[in-house]
């Protein structure tokens, strides 16, 4: 199987990746390497997982990384309250509730001992601490996991591992080491158009060419919170929700419409009426 | 497009591929032995015969981040493609052009369906000829003359003096506590409520103790040193005072600028004295040009800001404040980075003359944005601004 075949099979869920994009899953999952997706946000790379989890028909388990992510949310926790019940039922044996009965698995633990593979998807991995990192590196390049008091455990299936990141702070080399990479950036316009008129069959050509065109121009603009590919597409969906066919038809709604695509104060400070329909009349 | 002519002795993909990876590595790309098998295993799973495909097999197995992916594309052109390398011979043109279509060095492995990948010597571009072209990109000349430059850079004394007062300056920026305390099980103070609460539990017995610290929050330090013409006289000092503080500190970024916006901290963290030196004087062209304050504080906003920068940035701006661009864009470009960073500090070697006044309309402008405006003139000058910055 070639990349191209498996860009036509993640298309078919309506998901149009790019050929670099393409490259890096297909071999990603020829390799059994995790692959490390950075970009900007809302360009769909947390879409990918779900995609590739949907053609693979494997289950999808999703780890959302933050500021304080430890093992015992990741990884595994001891179940203390049924330790301590077993040890009063049963008396004295304290070594016999270290075991994998006792054992709570997080998402980590549960992706390799999984009867079938599945898609692991650790999103936003920059915001986790750097000692979280740490704890990944084993799990990615020997698929097991160390539990101290149990000895190691040997990963049952390799999980297709996705991570992403949006760069907040630099990733360890060890960690870029184990993966393969691909940048995600904002798409062309024609992708664009392409990903719209998948996702939003119904829209018009026309409009779909000028909501486009809009949302490639903000891009240019100096926004503080660009609008992604997903702002996109909810502009759309509300433009078709409120029975726009055409920008210039109805300024005040459209303008009203922003609210999907900027996403702060300034932001909505910076496009006036006036310079909107300058955007738009370009755009159309 | 011309593909490399490799010599004969590099024989086969494998040795091909390990040169492709050295390369990487002259460029600093982190690569290794490991990944030279990991880029020939991917090769088997593509059609490796297509420059396109392996190009971006190899990009995704070699890129490692963001820069990379960007830079990655001219290594490989310059690697399998002789990009900038204009023969000067031309009696072997016809031959070159025969080969045009596609990167001769796959053809004789690829092709054959078992790939023994062993005898190099069916490789068409075999020729003795071919010693010296092995496909590295060496831009000789222009690393010569800026080398020497440098060199002379790190002798003198009075820029290790530079750069020492630089790392005591990062120390002073960068060692930050958090005034609040944290519960942390090596802390060294009692957190007392803590323990009272859980006294309770216990009848009023203090049993359960608790600790307490106060956890790091390191100040991140982004130094944006201009280079411009007018800065000529102090370019040099300030260089090495930029290299002071980004090798103080892991996380500090350095930019160098003019009219454009360049991202040094990497070359200027380089062990390798003399690539740094080289890697430098290849970001440098334009040095000593015209500058555009403004227009570089907005560059890093926009394309650095977002990833980097927060509530516990301090930019550190090296200028003299000689702006080409209108005073009103300067005010808007500090106010935007003054909302992405925490504080903005003008280091201004004007700023030391006896009758100087910051009337100058890019510098007067600027002022209102500013956390401090700091004379930096000498040496001495610079390692005395440490409790000023202390302060901060």
């Amino acid at each position: 199987m070639s990349f191209r075949d498996l860009q036509a099979r993640l298309a078919e869920t309506a998901y149009l990746a790019a050929d670099d994009l393409a490259m890096a899953l297909h071999l990603a999952l020829s390799l059994g390497r995790p692959l490390l997706l950075e970009g900007p946000a809302g360009v769909g790379k947390t879409e990918v997982a779900k995609a590739l989890s949907t053609i693979e028909a494997a289950p999808l388990i999703r780890l959302q990384c933050y500021e304080g992510l430890d093992a015992s949310h990741a990884i595994y926790e001891w179940n203390y309250q049924r330790q301590l019940l077993a040890l009063r039922a049963e008396g004295g044996d304290a070594d016999a509730v270290f075991s994998e009965k006792f054992l709570l698995k997080r998402p980590l633990l549960e992706a390799i001992t999984a009867e079938r593979a599945p898609v692991l998807l650790i999103d936003e991995i920059d915001r986790a601490d750097e000692e979280f990192e740490a704890y990944l590196l084993e799990i990615l390049a020997e698929n097991q996991i160390t539990v101290p008091e149990l000895g190691t455990i040997q990963g049952r299936v390799r999980p297709m591992v996705v991570l992403t990141s949006n760069g907040t702070r630099d990733l360890s080399d060890a960690l870029r080491r184990r993966c393969l990479f691909a940048y995600v950036p904002y798409p062309e316009r024609e992708a664009e158009i392409a990903i719209l008129r998948r996702r939003m069959p119904g829209l018009e050509g026309r409009l779909a060419a000028q909501i486009v065109g809009v949302v490639q121009a903000l891009r240019r603009e100096e926004l503080e919170k660009k609008p992604g590919i997903a702002e996109m597409l909810d502009w759309a969906a509300a433009l078709s929700g409120l029975g726009i066919n055409d920008l210039s038809d109805d300024p005040a709604a459209v303008q009203a419409s922003l609210v999907c695509l900027l996403k702060t104060a300034a932001d909505r400070g910076a496009m006036p009426a006036e310079v909107l329909a300058r955007i738009a009349g370009k755009a159309a | 497009m011309r593909a490399t002519q490799f010599p004969a002795r590099a024989a086969g993909p494998a040795e091909r591929l390990t040169g492709f990876i050295a390369h990487l590595r002259m460029n600093g790309v982190t690569a290794g032995p490991a990944e030279t098998a990991d880029a020939l295993d991917a090769l088997s799973h593509v059609a490796a015969t297509d420059p396109d495909e392996a190009r971006l097999a190899l990009k995704t197995l070699l890129a490692g981040d963001g820069d990379g992916w960007v830079r990655f594309d001219a290594l490989f052109d310059a690697y399998w493609f002789n990009a900038g390398r204009e023969r000067a011979g031309t009696a072997r043109a016809d031959h070159v052009q025969r080969q045009a279509a596609r990167p001769t060095l796959w053809q004789p492995h690829f092709d054959e369906a078992g790939g023994d990948g062993g005898d190099g010597d069916a490789a068409p571009g075999g020729e003795g000829e071919a010693e010296g072209i092995d496909g590295r990109l060496i831009a000789t000349r222009t690393a010569n003359l800026t080398r020497r430059d440098l060199r002379e850079l790190m002798d003198e004394d009075t820029l290790r003096a530079a750069e020492r007062a630089a790392e005591r300056l990062a120390r002073a920026l960068v060692d930050r506590r958090s005034r609040r305390q944290r519960v942390d099980r090596r802390g060294r103070r009692l957190a007392m409520r803590r323990i009272l609460r859980a006294s309770l539990r216990r009848g009023g017995e203090p049993i359960d103790l608790y600790r307490q610290h106060r956890p790091d929050r390191p100040v991140r330090i982004v130094a944006l040193c201009d280079v411009s013409g007018s800065m000529t006289v102090y370019a040099r000092v300030f260089l090495a005072f930029v290299k002071g503080l980004v090798g103080a500190d892991l996380k500090t970024e350095a930019f160098l600028f003019h009219t454009r916006l360049m991202r040094v901290t990497e070359a200027l963290r380089d062990t390798d004295t003399l690539r740094a030196a080289g890697r430098l004087s290849l970001m440098a062209e334009g040095f000593g040009g015209g500058t555009d304050i403004a227009g570089a504080i907005r560059g890093w906003c926009d394309a650095y800001a977002p990833a980097g920068a927060g509530r516990r940035t301090v930019v550190l701006i090296l200028s003299d404040g000689c702006c080409t661009a209108a005073p009103g864009e300067m005010a808007s470009a500090l106010a935007r980075a003054r909302r992405k960073a925490r504080r903005i500090v003008w280091l201004n070697p004007l700023a030391g003359w006896r009758d100087y006044a910051p009337v100058q309309a890019g510098i007067a402008a600027a002022l209102p944005h500013l956390d401090a405006h700091l004379p930096a003139n000498t040496v001495e000058a610079l390692a005395a601004l440490e409790p000023e910055l202390a302060r901060l």
